[in-house]
């Protein structure tokens, strides 16, 4: 029987009046995942544009396949690195499928199972809105994460970080990033350190090797320069990702592939791109004029390869349900996003990857920002009209 | 049957932490052990039960427009004596709770009490307005602390209980922020069983 007759045959169960009344959503989301639905507006007209929900979090996938693929190669190659075990393209690639598939798996069984469950307890529609997180979720933790850890995580950023706002559309906060937040200040000897970055052979062990980011805090180096010749990876390593670190976030390449999708698509802001990078930037540059320690003198283009700063600033800042909304409000808010994370990243010796916090932190403040922003808008053209009125 | 529903008010429908939303300082700070939580809800709840009494006695004698000023006088006094008793017989607690005992004079609980009640009622219904609400905020601070030293140290008044089973420390239940999840997640359910609570 094709799948299609299948699911008509079994229809009436779920509606009103049938078998399962309280499944409905559930039905409904597995329905449509398999097919275009048929049902047409009852009620006025709607003019909607081809890139809806479902569009526009399938783009971001896809926006996030390079990293995600680069991610699994480096998880093998690390461990090849590390252990000087002689592993092909392949063997490499398969070493770190085979770890960062549970990972996914319990992203996804976890979040999807809670989103289920508030779409039927609520009565709304199951959104597309977790795809997108799920998959984001395993790619900023490091590869020997315990699996029940991230479920739990996965848990509490979906419950407290967005259904009880109301769900997909409604969160204040990046939900992905609640998630490595409170894996951060759970069980930070999982999330820091130098023993989790590279998977170990017995599956969830790791072995030792510090990220750069992990070098750059601990470097005893008298200046910049000294600094950069005692790590252990070049600039070109860091730029294209052959180095350990979170799964998603190594490779600045595969993450500017995943850019240029996104802006070609038009669904992530090029401004809170842009503003970001500028901002960390800026921030750099200013840490480089003072030049008090060597992490100062660190030249301002490491903090965009280093660690997590390419990846949150595509696919985390631009979220366009967290970020501020107004075009100038975008400025500010990359702008703060990128200053912050690096000035964390230099000067907290408790943190040293500020991305996370920055964009947290950030979230917060984008609505004030946005009123900030129209307010200011009011009052300016307040004021013209009130000039024009008196001419 | 009306004097019941002072104390009883005051746990569900009036709770001063989850509806009233007071006292949330010291709820976030003092609850990150099961013991010193339950020492705090004691101290509250002598100090709100006893300042009502005598507020109440005091309240046709107390002139308006000094009232606050005499309020705090008969709190600190109180707060002072409580503060006092637990340097004596229990040290290690007080020196756990620190400042926060001095804090309670503060604690928008017991001012609130006194303003809205002791100052219009009489003795009786006073000092059980102040069980009512002294308890109201134990509950929610025995729940707190028992929550955060379950998960967050594995330990219960001290004694190992999840540790002993070798379970892995969560430490973020011992930051204050997460007391102020748990307290939204105690209101949330609270919300959703009282219809009455919720707004539309």
């Amino acid at each position: 029987m094709k799948l299609r007759e299948w699911i008509d045959k079994i229809k009436p169960n779920f509606v009103e009046g049938g078998k399962f009344p309280w499944l409905k959503s559930t039905f409904e989301a597995f329905e449509t995942f398999a097919f275009t639905p048929k049902d047409t507006t009852t009620r006025g007209s709607h003019i909607r544009d081809a890139a809806d929900m479902k569009r526009t979090m399938i783009t971001v996938v896809i926006a996030l396949l390079p990293a995600l693929f680069f991610g699994m190669w480096n998880v093998g190659h690390q461990y090849a690195l590390t252990t000087g075990e002689v592993m092909g393209f392949w063997a490499k690639f398969w070493f770190g499928f085979i770890r960062m598939l549970p990972l996914i798996v319990v992203s996804y069984v976890v979040g999807l199972a809670i989103e289920f469950m508030f779409a039927q307890i609520r009565g709304h529609e199951v959104n597309e809105g977790y795809l997108v997180t799920g998959i984001i979720i395993p790619m900023i933790v490091p590869i020997s994460t315990p699996l029940w850890q991230l479920a739990i995580a996965v848990a509490f950023a979906v419950v407290i970080g967005k259904e009880v706002f109301g769900g997909t559309g409604m969160n204040f906060m990046n939900p992905a990033l609640i998630a490595r937040a409170f894996l951060f200040f759970s069980y930070p000897t999982h999330m820091s350190g130098d023993a989790v970055w590279i998977s170990a052979k017995h599956f969830g062990d790791a072995l030792t090797g510090a990220t750069p980011l992990g070098e750059a805090m601990t470097s005893t180096a008298a200046s910049g320069s000294e600094m950069i010749a005692s790590m252990k990876y070049s600039a070109l390593e860091m730029f294209l990702g052959t180095v350990p670190g979170s799964i998603g976030e190594t490779s600045t390449v595969a993450i500017l592939i995943g850019a240029c999708i996104l802006l070609m698509s038009g669904i992530a802001s090029w401004r809170i791109m842009l503003s970001v990078v500028l901002g960390g930037g800026c921030m750099g540059l200013l840490f480089n004029a003072i030049g008090a320690n060597a992490y100062m003198q660190l030249p301002f283009y490491y903090h965009f390869i280093m660690g997590g700063f390419a990846f949150g600033t595509v696919f985390m800042a631009t979220d366009p349900v967290t970020s501020a909304q107004t075009n100038c409000g975008k400025w500010i808010y990359g702008f703060l996003i990128g200053a912050m994370a690096v000035l964390i990243r230099v000067l907290n010796p408790a943190y040293p990857e500020g991305m996370m916090l920055a964009i947290l932190l950030m979230n917060c403040f984008a609505p004030l920002i946005d009123h900030c922003v129209v307010a200011s808008n009011i009052s300016y053209r307040k004021k013209r009209a009130q000039a024009q009125l008196k001419k | 049957m009306k004097n019941w529903k002072l104390i009883t008010t005051p746990l569900s429908k009036e709770n001063p932490i989850t509806v009233q939303v007071l006292g949330i300082c010291s709820c976030l700070a003092v609850t990150a052990q099961l013991k010193p939580a339950v020492f705090m809800a004691v101290s509250v709840t002598v100090v709100v039960v006893l300042s009502n009494l005598i507020i109440s006695l005091l309240r046709n004698t107390i002139p308006p427009r000094i009232r606050i000023i005499v309020q705090l006088v008969v709190v600190s006094m109180l707060v002072i004596l409580v503060d006092q008793f637990l340097k004596a017989f229990f040290f290690d607690v007080s020196k756990q709770l620190s400042v926060y005992v001095s804090l309670i004079i503060t604690n928008c609980i017991v001012m609130g009490r006194l303003e809205a009640f002791a100052m219009s009622n009489k003795p009786g219904p006073s000092v059980l307005d102040g069980i009512g609400n002294g308890l109201g905020y134990s509950v929610i601070l025995i729940i707190l602390g028992f929550v955060r030293e379950l998960f967050g140290s594995g330990t219960l008044w001290g004694y190992p209980v999840l540790s002993a089973i070798g379970y892995e420390n969560n430490g973020l239940m011992i930051m204050p922020p997460m007391a102020l999840i748990l307290v939204g997640i105690i209101i949330w359910i609270q919300r959703s069983k009282d219809k009455e609570l919720q707004e539309k």
